[in-house]
């Protein structure tokens, strides 16, 4: 395995293309939260030309809806959920300044091409290595649609979040490296 | 005749939702560690080693081992001599999801109207329950919580007599190639064969409360499980399904007797938590 890059957010264009589909990677700094029903809303925000709660720029969105914190924790149970439900909704939020997004499983050919073509990354976590993973997140904020509980956008300050670059913005994506190494039918 | 308050039922369901979601049952944890071994991936191996230290962790700390704890599934299989008094034996249910996931600091995955409002019910209820009147005055119960990322990747075909054991065999590994990383690999396959429509979907997913590293009584099945098994593990989809040589851990198949003119078949996916709590009453 090639060695563990740390990187921080918000991500820049130099740093998106040192990253290689199959790279481990930990990932320090703010990152965003977001699932289903808050794509729906920001996109539908934006079709009404209205701006989004958080500022994307840069900036790194994870798929996961946490388990409730308990007394004393900074963050529940928070491992990604299925990045293919945002499918519909990613190339609008890349166009929108978007540079990386956290999740589990393959993404769209659309999604790949929209990483080529405006520089962006998508790693992927280890889904149900949940209580593994929120070590790495020290604090979080709720920022928008709090009345969505487990859904609501909260900002996670993570330090060393473990994943893996899956689709590189050369359109590698390592789904498919994985599959065609070790398929034997 | 045994008189049993349901208030017995509600604690009951309310502990199991907590131990199910944050306790992984100890043979599927001996499973998984057995599976380190034999992984020919090394990223493979290294995420599989990662699995089992957060159910460790989950273990030790009583924190949900993944932030999807989704809905509750309750097998209720109730003696016939046993009479419920002190309410309604499924609103008590209902009401034992309800305190487990709230106490338990459990995700409340639980939408109401699924088309037009998808709004969250706040507590996890309603539960999905199956019951059945077995003999005896006894209640075993089973909580089964199955996550959405493993549960969308299922399928039903009804099949033709004629297409048979081949045309089961190739239906549950298109199911599992088309699910590829989204079921969270290494997965088990819960497979129902018969019955009709409804009956099939409930025999796949009622097969997922197997222990695990138990085989069908029936060799014939027991021997297709094992080849399903092998041929599922040649995918290649692999731990989180970034490639390898486990993709899944077990294939569980429960039949039932059909119509002569059909062949329902229908796959059931879990994924490598297969969480479930059991207790007899």
């Amino acid at each position: 395995m090639a060695e563990t890059k740390k990187i921080t957010t918000p991500l820049t264009d130099d740093v998106i293309k040192t990253l290689h589909a199959g790279d481990s990677v930990l990932i320090t700094g703010p990152i965003y939260t977001a699932r289903d029903a808050a794509h729906k809303r920001m996109t539908e925000a934006l079709a009404r030309g209205e701006e989004l709660p958080i500022d994307v720029q840069g900036n790194v969105i994870y798929y996961v809806g946490p388990s409730p914190e308990k007394p004393g924790q900074a963050v529940g149970s928070a491992g990604p959920t299925t990045s293919g439900r945002m499918d519909k909704y990613t190339p609008t939020m890349i166009e929108q300044g978007m540079k990386g997004m956290i999740g589990k499983g393959s993404r769209s050919q659309e999604v790949i091409d929209s990483c080529v073509k405006n520089c962006a990354v998508y790693f992927v976590a280890i889904g149900g290595a949940a209580v593994v993973i929120s070590q790495s997140i020290k604090k979080q904020e709720i920022l928008a649609y709090g009345d969505l509980g487990p859904e609501a956008i909260r900002r996670y300050d993570v330090v060393d979040f473990p994943a893996i670059v899956c689709v590189d913005c050369y359109g590698n994506d390592t789904y498919k490296d994985g599959l065609a190494k070790y398929c034997k039918e | 005749m045994r008189n049993m308050n349901v208030k017995e039922v509600e604690t009951a369901i309310s502990k199991l939702c907590i131990q199910s979601c944050c306790h992984l049952p100890e043979e599927v944890v001996a499973t998984l560690k057995k599976t380190t071994g034999t992984e020919e991936s090394p990223l493979g191996k290294e995420i599989l080693e990662i699995i089992i230290k957060n159910a460790q962790l989950a273990q030790d700390t009583d924190c949900p081992i993944c932030q999807d704890t989704g809905l509750t599934v309750v097998y209720a299989e109730i003696g016939q001599e046993v009479h419920f008094e002190g309410g309604d034996i499924e609103a008590a249910i209902h009401a034992g999801v309800a305190d487990g996931y709230t106490k338990g600091y459990l995700r409340k995955s639980s939408v109401d109207d699924p088309l037009f409002v998808r709004k969250n019910t706040g507590d996890n209820t309603p539960a999905i329950i199956h019951t059945t009147i077995v003999p005896g005055d006894k209640v075993k119960l089973t909580v089964l919580p199955k996550g959405c990322g493993s549960e969308n990747m299922g399928a039903l075909k009804m099949l033709k007599p004629a297409d048979g054991v081949e045309g089961l065999v190739n239906f549950v590994l298109e199911t599992v190639r088309i699910a590829g990383p989204n079921p969270c690999p290494p997965i088990t396959v819960g497979v129902g064969v018969g019955g009709n429509m409804e009956r099939v979907a409930e025999l796949a997913k009622h097969s997922l409360t197997r222990h695990m590293g138990e085989h069908n009584p029936n060799p014939k099945y027991a021997e297709l499980e094992a080849e399903i098994l092998r041929r599922v593990n040649l995918t290649g989809i692999g731990p989180s399904g970034l490639g390898g040589t486990n993709t899944a851990l077990a294939v569980n198949i429960e039949y039932a007797p059909t119509h002569i003119g059909g062949l329902p078949v229908a796959v059931n996916l879990n994924c490598h938590a297969a969480r479930r709590a059991v207790v007899s009453l």
